[in-house]
């Protein structure tokens, strides 16, 4: 009696858990119905396919919505939160999508699982934005099975290439490798006593910028990299790493960062130790991701140069599903184009040089 | 000799004598480099960018960083001792108080502010409040439902971040405004971070020493039964000690995020409840409750600091620094294990009695 009482009090809890869940989520779980029923009319009365049109506020110009599943990671930073919104922009109802989309909340099983319902509700792409590298095959089977088409943005996966359409994304070797041909184009020829503070060890940004840059400086004899600790991507890190560092080296001219939080780290301990640094210090500080408070250092020439990773890959995944609904085969890998930016009073042909403007016409 | 065997048998030997060996590894790196022996314990004066004059040097910076560490061991030593198990929500905590008090400054919602919103201290003693109401919502589930620690605790090890971040708005929220930044950087010369360290630990000191609030946290944690027999609360006094360690936990936390003048809910107090139990366990304290050693806990939270301190200074690659972490640990806990302690005894008697012999 009471395990009876106890299992129906269990089947409550997980009915509850789930309504909760989809609670948080109403408005993207309206989307997909909305697109069963524009579907399942369409099946059942081709005669009504007009009506159907004019329902629609803005059909494309065949006349149907091209339906879309969207898993993101979560939005764990400014930066997620624009590539969100850029999203959502892009595929809108005027450019002819349907956008059913999921924030799996940086959970992994949750994003699968998103996928998963995407599959069910037989939508025409898939696009994920993976949280994990691995453990995808199952799913990317399932979805091949069923014949949707997926497309993986930003972060890679780590299954075979023929599951899925596309991958779009930023190339961080390329910006690692851009952050060094700007040195190398602003320093002309000096000598350079590079001192560099890495992301987490293992993440995918620090080894690609970390490769990119040593790409670059192996060419360069008169470039010595001096040392290369983890400051964690975190501001403290940075500082704690900095902080070693002018313990270390009496003689450096050059520190990359390789995000904007430990760039901000580093500042306030050469602040301390009376180390100037920026367009008019001795020390030359080079940065990634380009967010809004980093593109303000960069503005008030503090951070020589930012290069940022680029949120905005709507535009991209756009192009990819274009090209496959008129037949076409897209490239396998799309780079989305990153962009570095140099403080006033730099002129670079690499980079764009900051303004007031630029800073305010910012995404992100 | 009689002298210094004496010294060797003290309780305090083992953690300085680990402290130093640690640092000890500096002075043969920097002889081996051709710098001066003792540039690890060199401390000179350093003039700012802003014109303040502050003291510079590595063991200035193993004191500085090492100072949330060491205010998490005071309150996690008090816990370990009275309940036998440890609090590993201190670093969600640390973190929770720290996003409260930002939230506080800059309103909830906004990310980047030049100016408060409401007055600086009341930010500052809401985020430690919430810290204490966490520590006794600990120490009720510990005290009085019987949870085991451990597993009481890991509910807001878990939860605790994550309301930092709902009450961020799950964004970095500066609050850049100088006065703000006091409790991270310098008050005259020395770190504050340093000074807020000696003072919590010179307030447990005094009032351990002149009250007997040591002695009843310890009997508790001896045998709870028997100290209630005897007449003391021991649920109270096991839920007090949580209710410190949440005080702790939120001075640590607004000196973490006074540091870089943000509430970075996902970053502050990462992993360093573990370096709190390890700080207690390195003093030379036992994991399994009873009697402890407040002056060992701060010992070893500042030799934690000193093995990272030193592994920067060696240039050891991030990547691999974990791992002579551990060794250095575990050298550390196995000259303290009574095993090794009761040989070593053994050793040097049979020593004394082939010289008697001759």
């Amino acid at each position: 009696m009471k395990k009876k009482v106890l299992s129906a009090l269990l089947s409550v809890a997980m009915v509850a858990t789930l309504l909760v869940g989809c609670g948080s989520s109403t408005e993207e779980a309206a989307a997909p119905a909305a697109t069963e029923e524009a579907a399942s009319t369409e099946e059942a009365a081709p005669a009504e396919t007009e009506a159907a049109a004019e329902e629609e506020a803005a059909p494309a110009a065949d006349g149907e919505l091209i339906t879309v599943g969207f898993a993101q990671v979560g939005h764990e930073s400014d930066w997620r939160a624009a590539c969100t919104q850029n999203y959502q922009d892009i595929f809108s109802a005027e450019n002819g999508y349907e956008l059913s989309f999921v924030d799996a909340d940086n959970d992994n099983a949750a994003q699968i699982e998103a996928v998963r319902g995407f599959i069910q509700q037989e939508l025409d792409y898939i696009i994920i934005a993976p949280i994990e590298t691995a453990g995808w095959d199952t799913v990317l089977q399932e979805a091949q099975d069923a014949g949707i088409p997926v497309l993986i943005v930003d972060r890679s996966v780590d299954a075979d290439p023929s599951l899925y359409e596309a991958h779009i994304g930023c190339d961080m070797v390329a910006e690692g490798e851009m952050a060094a041909n700007w040195l190398a184009e602003y320093l002309n020829g000096e000598e350079a006593k590079i001192l560099v503070i890495e992301g987490t060890v293992g993440a995918s940004a620090t080894l690609g910028r970390t490769e990119g840059f040593n790409n670059i400086a192996a060419d360069h004899s008169e470039w010595e990299i001096l040392d290369s600790q983890s400051g964690d991507f975190t501001q403290s890190g940075g500082q704690e790493v900095m902080e070693s560092y002018i313990k270390s080296y009496s003689d450096f001219n050059v520190v990359v960062c390789q995000n904007d939080n430990e760039a901000y780290g580093a500042m306030d301990a050469m602040d301390a130790a009376g180390i100037t640094y920026g367009v008019d210090g001795d020390v030359t500080i080079i940065s990634f991701d380009a967010t809004h408070d980093g593109l303000q250092y960069t503005l008030d020439g503090k951070i020589s140069c930012n290069v940022e990773c680029n949120p905005l890959q709507a535009v991209f995944a756009d192009q990819v599903i274009k090209t496959l609904e008129s037949g076409g085969t897209p490239d396998a890998e799309t780079v989305v184009t990153d962009e570095a930016f140099v403080a006033p009073g730099i002129t670079s042909a690499l980079a764009t040089t900051m303004t007031q403007e630029v800073l305010d016409g910012r995404a992100y | 000799m009689s002298k210094l065997k004496g010294l060797t048998k003290k309780q305090l030997f083992l953690p300085i004598f680990s402290m130093i060996l640690v640092m000890l590894v500096n002075v043969v790196y920097d002889i081996a480099c051709g710098n001066p022996p003792l540039s690890f314990f060199q401390i000179a004066t350093q003039v700012t960018t802003s014109g303040d004059t502050i003291l510079f040097g590595r063991l200035i910076d193993v004191l500085n960083r090492g100072s949330e560490v060491v205010i998490l061991a005071i309150g996690m030593t008090l816990v370990v001792s009275a309940s036998a198990g440890t609090d590993i929500s201190v670093g969600s905590v640390m973190s929770l108080s720290g996003g409260l008090c930002c939230m506080l400054l800059a309103g909830y919602g906004v990310t980047n502010v030049d100016h408060y919103k409401v007055p600086l201290v009341v930010g500052i003693l809401a985020g430690i409040l919430l810290a204490i109401v966490c520590g006794i919502f600990n120490g009720f589930l510990v005290a009085y439902l019987n949870i085991q620690p451990m597993v009481a605790t890991l509910i807001l090890w878990s939860a605790g971040r994550a309301i930092g971040l709902l009450l961020c708005n799950s964004a970095i929220v500066y609050v850049r405004v100088p006065s703000f930044q006091f409790l991270g950087s310098y008050c005259g010369p020395i770190p504050t971070p340093i000074l807020v360290a000696a003072v919590c630990v010179a307030i447990t000191a005094l009032i351990l020493k002149f009250t007997a609030v040591g002695t009843f946290v310890q009997a508790v944690g001896i045998n709870k039964k028997a100290a209630r027999i005897s007449g003391f609360n021991s649920s109270k006094i096991i839920l007090i000690c949580y209710a410190v360690c949440g005080l702790c936990a939120g001075i640590a936390g607004i000196v973490a995020t006074s540091r870089i003048y943000s509430a970075d809910t996902n970053n502050i107090g990462l992993n360093m409840e573990l370096d709190a139990i390890l700080a207690v366990a390195l003093g030379g304290n036992s994991l399994g409750g009873g009697k402890f050693n407040l002056a060992g806990s701060i010992i070893g939270a500042y030799t934690i600091q000193a093995i990272t301190t030193t592994l920067y200074a060696l240039k050891v690659s991030s990547a691999q620094a974990p791992v002579y972490k551990a060794i250095v640990v575990i050298l550390i806990v196995v000259i303290q294990a009574e095993p090794v302690k009761a040989y070593f005894k053994k050793l040097s008697a049979k020593k004394a009695a082939a010289k008697e012999a001759n």
